[in-house]
């Protein structure tokens, strides 16, 4: 089975795997993220990257779980790959080089709940405006009582 | 030159910015700014209970929001293991198809006023009319339904539905046909259509673009078929494909679902079992208002329910759909309490938006107007 695999392949990359409610979802040592992507899309047909999100566990730590969900038309099998990042300066290695699609799903992570990815093409904020401050998706961010001054916006 | 094309544009379908770098009439380069409709969605999910959120969801992707309501419907079921009764599952799954039929409605009239042929949008209109109204007599609502809820249906369907829908599914294919009259051989739309917007399904599949599109490549590749959800396994249709891979193909290709659709109604409808409504779970679904009046417990449920929701056991689920644009996920994460700890909302218009470049540049820019139609992006669905 598949995290055996990843097992066999690199011991160090996978941290744990389990399938709850008959979805599997494997936990990724960071660091190795984009090579065992590499590894899945060209071994195991994990052709398509469906999107990529993050969790923010605050105020617990590691307090960030970055989220690729991953799905294989061949095989009709969709996969779960789990990275955790602390909460002081989050940063993960950009998928791009192997998925394009993971190009907005990226720069969304990092617009809404701040997460960096290194190497990635263009990382800019995608939903908020540019000169947006903080992470709203992030749980120390407060639901209401922001201002925005939408006049002074570049064009 | 640089051409800034939207948010106001009419044909980029709501608030889209493009940046066109063009050499002539050519493009050179383009380039996408979305995120002029996101309004936290997703962080409003956390804040409101599972059952609130599903007026959220109508107001994702607001040309299907059955189709929302269903997938993050099917998410919180599938963290509370809660069977669903069979004649839920077709009542979705009708409503659903109908859903289907709406959208590629407003598609094609909206995409061939594009291009210049405004009788089609007039005809387009005046069906997806009889379908609001028939949601209208479902939900009391024409567009933001919100008729399906966390353990089946809001209400029970409303009398006299049968008639409507059937008389509504026996009229509809002889409509297509009328649609088809007007396009599939015009020569102004051939020339419009065809051989534009191509690009291999290796590059579609690679940009994370779903649905119609990839199945006018050459995949026929459905979620109704290899994940079937809510019955739809029970159902018998086809999968309509092409291999040209360009914007008369997905043109052929929502066409043909149009009809696929329809079969699909039909089937519900002839078919459709008897029984419950909702499932059989008091601490979930709200008790009939008969019995919330005469039995202590219901009316301890209703209580409970209403002041502080349910809890949903720990855990995370994606939960995939085929929507009228392709693959929606709802990525939901439980942390035991009556709040979502977080949604995670997969729109097919994202990713099919970022497949947007590489169909339009080397390319004219009346070209990318049909380009962007043929994509059938729905802007609130991509900004959330």
């Amino acid at each position: 089975m598949l995290p055996e695999q990843l097992q066999a392949w690199d011991a160090s990359a996978v941290l744990n795997s389990r399938i709850e409610r008959g979805e599997l979802s494997i936990e990724i040592a960071a660091e190795k993220i984009a090579a065992v992507c590499r590894y899945l899309k060209d071994e195991h047909q994990f052709v398509r990257l469906s999107a990529v999100t993050a969790v923010d566990r605050y105020p617990a730590e590691p307090r960030f779980e970055v989220v690729y969900l991953l799905h294989s038309i061949e095989r009709n099998q969709r996969l779960r790959l789990k990275c955790r990042l602390p909460g002081e300066a989050p940063e993960i290695d950009s998928v791009t080089g192997v998925w394009r699609a993971a190009d907005w799903y990226e720069r969304e992570v990092f617009d809404l709940l701040g997460v960096r990815f290194r190497n990635h093409p263009d990382l800019r904020r995608i939903l908020m405006p540019e000169d947006w401050n903080g992470h709203p998706l992030r749980k120390d961010y407060p639901v209401t009582g922001q201002k925005y001054n939408y006049t002074g916006e570049a064009l | 030159m640089t051409l800034n094309m939207g948010p106001q544009h009419p044909s980029t379908h709501g608030v889209l910015r493009m940046i066109l770098e063009l050499d002539g009439e050519t493009v050179v380069q383009a380039r996408c700014d979305i995120g002029y409709l996101h309004t936290g969605i997703e962080k409003e999910c956390e804040q409101k209970t599972w059952q609130q959120v599903v007026t959220l969801t109508d107001r994702i992707d607001y040309l299907c929001p059955l189709t929302n309501n269903l997938c993050y419907c099917l998410a919180v079921e599938k963290l509370l293991g809660l069977e669903i009764p069979p004649a839920a599952q077709w009542m979705r799954v009708l409503l659903n198809e109908l859903t289907r039929i709406n959208s590629h409605l407003v598609w094609l009239g909206t995409h061939s006023l594009d291009l210049g042929a405004m009788s089609l949008f007039l005809y387009c209109f005046r069906e997806r009319e009889d379908i609001l109204r028939i949601f209208e007599m479902f939900s009391g609502q024409r567009m933001m339904t919100s008729y399906f809820r966390i353990g089946g249906l809001a209400l029970e369907p409303p009398r006299g539905w049968r008639q409507a829908v059937g008389k509504f599914i026996d009229a509809f294919p002889s409509r297509v046909d009328e649609y088809e009259d007007l396009l599939t051989r015009n020569p102004i739309w051939m020339r419009r259509t065809k051989g534009v917007g191509y690009a291999a399904l290796e590059d579609l599949l690679d940009l994370g673009v779903t649905g119609p599109m990839l199945r006018a490549a050459g995949l026929a590749w459905d979620i109704r078929k290899s994940e079937p959800y809510s019955s739809y396994e029970k159902f018998d249709f086809d999968v309509p494909t092409r291999s040209e891979g360009d914007v008369y193909a997905r043109y052929q290709v929502r066409m043909e679902e149009l009809r696929q659709s329809a079969r699909i109604v039909r089937q519900a409808l002839d078919g459709m079992p008897s029984g419950p409504y909702t499932a059989d779970a008091p601490h979930v679904v709200l008790p009939d208002r008969e019995k919330m009046k005469t039995q202590m417990e219901a009316l301890i449920y209703h209580f409970k329910i209403v002041t502080e929701g349910f809890r949903v056991p720990e855990g995370e689920v994606y939960q995939v759909v085929e929507s009228p644009r392709g693959e929606m996920g709802y990525y939901v994460v439980s942390d035991g309490t009556s709040k979502p700890y977080r949604v995670f909302i997969h729109g097919p218009s994202f990713g099919n938006l970022q497949g947007l470049p590489k169909m339009v540049e080397g390319r004219l820019v009346a070209d990318a107007i049909a380009v962007l139609g043929s994509i059938d992006f729905v802007l609130g669905d991509v900004d959330r």
